[in-house]
């Protein structure tokens, strides 16, 4: 048995893209995701909004059972449902569920065996558009006969989908839409008018049945809990002022907490590496698994505490209901930049990743809104970001305590993070100039109440953000680190030879140590892979970088949590201590600039670095998200243009001032 | 639907805490969606509270609390 999980929605009639698929599926019964049954779980604390959606649903002849989930918050608003009453008057089978403990799974479960062996559906539709307009003297029945006649529908509210929404309907064929707009203009049919009348008719027979099966006893005006927070979380100055700390809170997490998780796998990783190195024979295999493979893969197996702490974090925060209160909060200033309180949903998913905001970007109803929303959403710093980050952060900003609490590399952290957010916001305020709007923008949204995180979702949450973290990053960085260490240990014909001749040659009445550090990074240079570097040198040269540099730029690319494995690579490569094996921030440190003779990660490079990998667009995964999402190529290549022009000029820009 | 007329209120007037009545719409498709949250003709409202810069606006409808801005809230006029 598959179950297919639609996007929650509060009526038949999309109010944005992710929530279209829903009459796709449903309106369509040649749709593969047709469902044999089709379980609604409404909000029983809300009976009528949620009988709206329902009473579509059943109409459109798919076999439904309705479980009324979340009793337990009615029952504590004192509101009582009578089920049993509520299955015969709508004709269907009923279920009384807890999602949240798993309460009556048994009894769904049940009631979905008997839907599928024997489906029960209402013998007549709840809202019938030929009869529902009879009582007011408007004749449906020669438009409702001809729609039926030539779509071959039986049921005559799947016909009255197919007039309001065929445009939208991605199973017809343009002729078919087209035949459907002759009807309409031959019948005086006004799809808006009949849709408001749908609504309130609905709406009227929804509230005489649910006075008959609910005992209401609620006082009138009484304010719940969820509200008196909702005065202190959204106050004038409070509501700012909570929301900046749980940001700051955020950072403090992944940089500071973390640490202790991330130095312990670093510890581990280096451990490993030694202990291999000891113990398997010498040669080309043992390198390319301890300096090739477990480098990289180890540069990203150490980032997974802090990835942890963000999806933990992110995922609390849509948990409890606070991100909608974020949305209202923020709506008004996100509108000065073209973008809706929608917006923050995506801008803060993509401090983890920008993929699964992008598509978080569908619930925004506006294609202006959504599109700008798109175009910025990659400048938040993901957590593919991140690696990058720290690493450069530790090796050039010292580990003090500022201000009694605050951590002074969580602070450049939380700068950089804001840096890629002012970005975001400026560009899509330069975005909102250009791009003009194709329809009204829309903000209505309910507020759900506060509630207590599910602990086990939160939990499923980060585990599948971080596993599919390791696994997609991991597979990429594993055949770039094979690829890049092949490249890095061989040179066209003799050249490595000839590289080690000389250095031996130049440099004979050093001690031991320098002639051996000599040849390896001589070697390094003569490698194809130094030759590339040397080939894109003259381009980054003004931002302050080497060839080395050049070699992690080029293979992180396609993803640039590479960076840091290709550093590692590459580094461990150009080194010979590998007795005492170092991490990768004691191998960065020790680099030398053979042209000033001091650090080669001096603040200034490592700040142009940062500022680079801030704003440049390197991600794979997010053009080809971007480019689903907008149905082309155009955006995403806009995107990746402007991205690069920006990352390029603002690293040159600090690496001048710096240096 | 009707027009908006001048002098008409709207949920947008409404002060903190205070209640009214819902009597018509006037922008259509605003309505549309208005009408699926459950802001139906002769519903009770209720202004619950404002976001910080006054916009948007919360409101208590039917049971629950829905949030808009307060343009939109200017579509729904009150007797």
């Amino acid at each position: 048995m598959t179950v297919v999980d639609l996007p929650g929605v509060y009526s038949i009639y999309p109010k944005s893209l992710d929530e279209q698929v829903v009459t796709d599926i449903l309106a369509n019964p040649q749709h593969p995701d047709y469902p044999d049954v089709a379980i609604v779980v409404v909000d029983a604390s809300n009976l009528n909004r949620n009988l709206l959606l329902f009473t579509q649903i059943q109409d459109l002849g798919v076999p439904v059972i309705l479980a009324l989930n979340m009793l337990d918050i009615a029952r504590q608003q004192q509101v009582e449902i009578n089920a049993v009453r509520l299955a015969m008057q709508l004709g269907v089978p009923v279920v009384k569920i807890n999602a949240r403990v798993g309460e009556g799974l048994d009894l769904l479960k049940q009631a979905i065996e008997r839907q599928i062996a024997h489906p029960v559906t209402a013998s007549k539709l709840f809202f019938d558009p030929e009869l529902a307009m009879h009582a007011s003297g408007q004749d449906m029945k020669g438009l409702m006969a001809d729609v039926r006649q030539h779509y071959q529908l039986t049921n005559n509210y799947i016909a009255l989908q197919y007039l309001i929404q065929h445009d939208g309907f991605s199973f017809l064929e343009t002729p078919q839409r087209v035949k459907l707009d002759d009807l309409i203009e031959k019948y005086q049919f006004k799809e808006l008018d009949f849709q408001a009348k749908e609504t309130i008719g609905r709406y009227q027979h929804i509230g005489d049945i649910v006075k008959n099966v609910v005992t209401d006893s609620r006082p009138l005006d009484q304010s719940t809990w969820s509200q008196r927070i909702d005065r202190f979380l959204l106050h004038p100055v409070w509501g700012y002022a909570i929301f900046a700390t749980v940001l700051l809170l955020i950072f403090q997490a992944i940089f500071a907490w973390a640490q202790p998780f991330v130095d312990g796998i670093d510890a581990g990783v280096a451990w490993l590496n030694g202990t291999l190195h000891e113990s398997l024979p010498e040669g080309p295999l043992t390198d390319l698994l301890t300096d090739g493979i477990i480098a990289g893969v180890g540069g990203v197996v150490v980032f997974i505490p802090q990835i942890a702490f963000l999806f933990l974090l992110v995922s609390l925060l849509e948990e409890s209901g606070y991100m909608s209160r974020v949305m209202v909060l923020m709506d008004r200033v996100m509108r000065q930049f073209g973008l809706n309180g929608r917006s923050v949903v995506p801008l803060i998913s993509g401090v983890a990743c920008a993929v699964p905001a992008l598509m978080a970007t569908r619930s925004i109803g506006s294609w202006r809104e959504r599109l700008i929303t798109i175009l910025v959403t990659p400048l938040m710093s993901c957590s593919a970001r991140l690696p990058i980050y720290t690493i450069l952060i530790a090796l050039v900003v010292p580990e003090k305590t500022v201000l009694g609490f605050l951590n002074l590399q969580g602070i450049v952290m939380m700068g950089l993070y804001l840096l890629g957010l002012s970005a975001a916001l400026l560009g899509a305020y330069i975005f909102k100039i250009i791009i003009k709007a194709r329809e009204r923008s829309l903000f209505v949204m309910e507020l759900p109440t506060y509630k207590w995180p599910r602990w086990n979702h939160v939990g499923i949450t980060v585990w599948d953000s971080v596993t599919s973290f390791v696994w997609q990053a991991g597979r990429v960085i594993v055949a770039i680190s094979i690829v890049l260490w092949v490249l890095a240990s061989y040179g066209p014909g003799d050249a490595l030879e000839q590289a080690e001749n000389r250095a031996r040659r130049e440099s004979a009445n050093r001690s031991a140590e320098e002639i051996e550090n000599r040849v390896a990074s001589e070697k390094l240079e003569a490698s194809y892979a130094g030759r590339f570097g040397k080939v894109l040198e003259p381009a980054i040269k003004p931002l302050g970088y080497d060839w080395k540099i050049g070699i992690a730029l080029i293979s992180s690319f396609a993803a640039r949590e590479v960076f840091v494995g290709t550093i590692a690579t590459i580094y461990s490569i150009g080194s010979v201590d590998e007795e005492n094996s170092t991490t990768i921030k004691q191998r960065l440190a020790t680099e030398i600039n053979p042209e000033t003779g001091g650090p080669m990660y001096t603040p200034a490079v490592a700040f142009s670095l940062l500022i680079f990998y801030v704003f440049a667009m390197m991600c794979m995964s997010t053009i080809a998200t971007v480019y689903r999402e907008t149905k082309g190529w155009k955006w995403p290549m806009i995107q990746l243009a402007y991205m690069s022009v920006l990352a390029y000029v603002s690293a040159f820009l600090v690496y001048q001032l710096m240096k | 639907m009707m027009t908006r007329k001048a002098g008409k209120r709207s949920v947008a007037d409404l002060k903190l805490g205070e209640k009214a009545v819902i009597q018509s719409f006037s922008d259509q498709w605003m309505s549309l969606k208005l009408l699926e949250m459950g802001c139906l003709p002769g519903t009770e409202v209720s202004l619950h509270c404002k976001a910080p810069l006054g916009d948007p606006i919360c409101l208590n409808v039917s049971g629950y609390c829905l949030s808009m801005r307060k343009s939109e809230a200017a579509t729904i006029l009150v007797e």
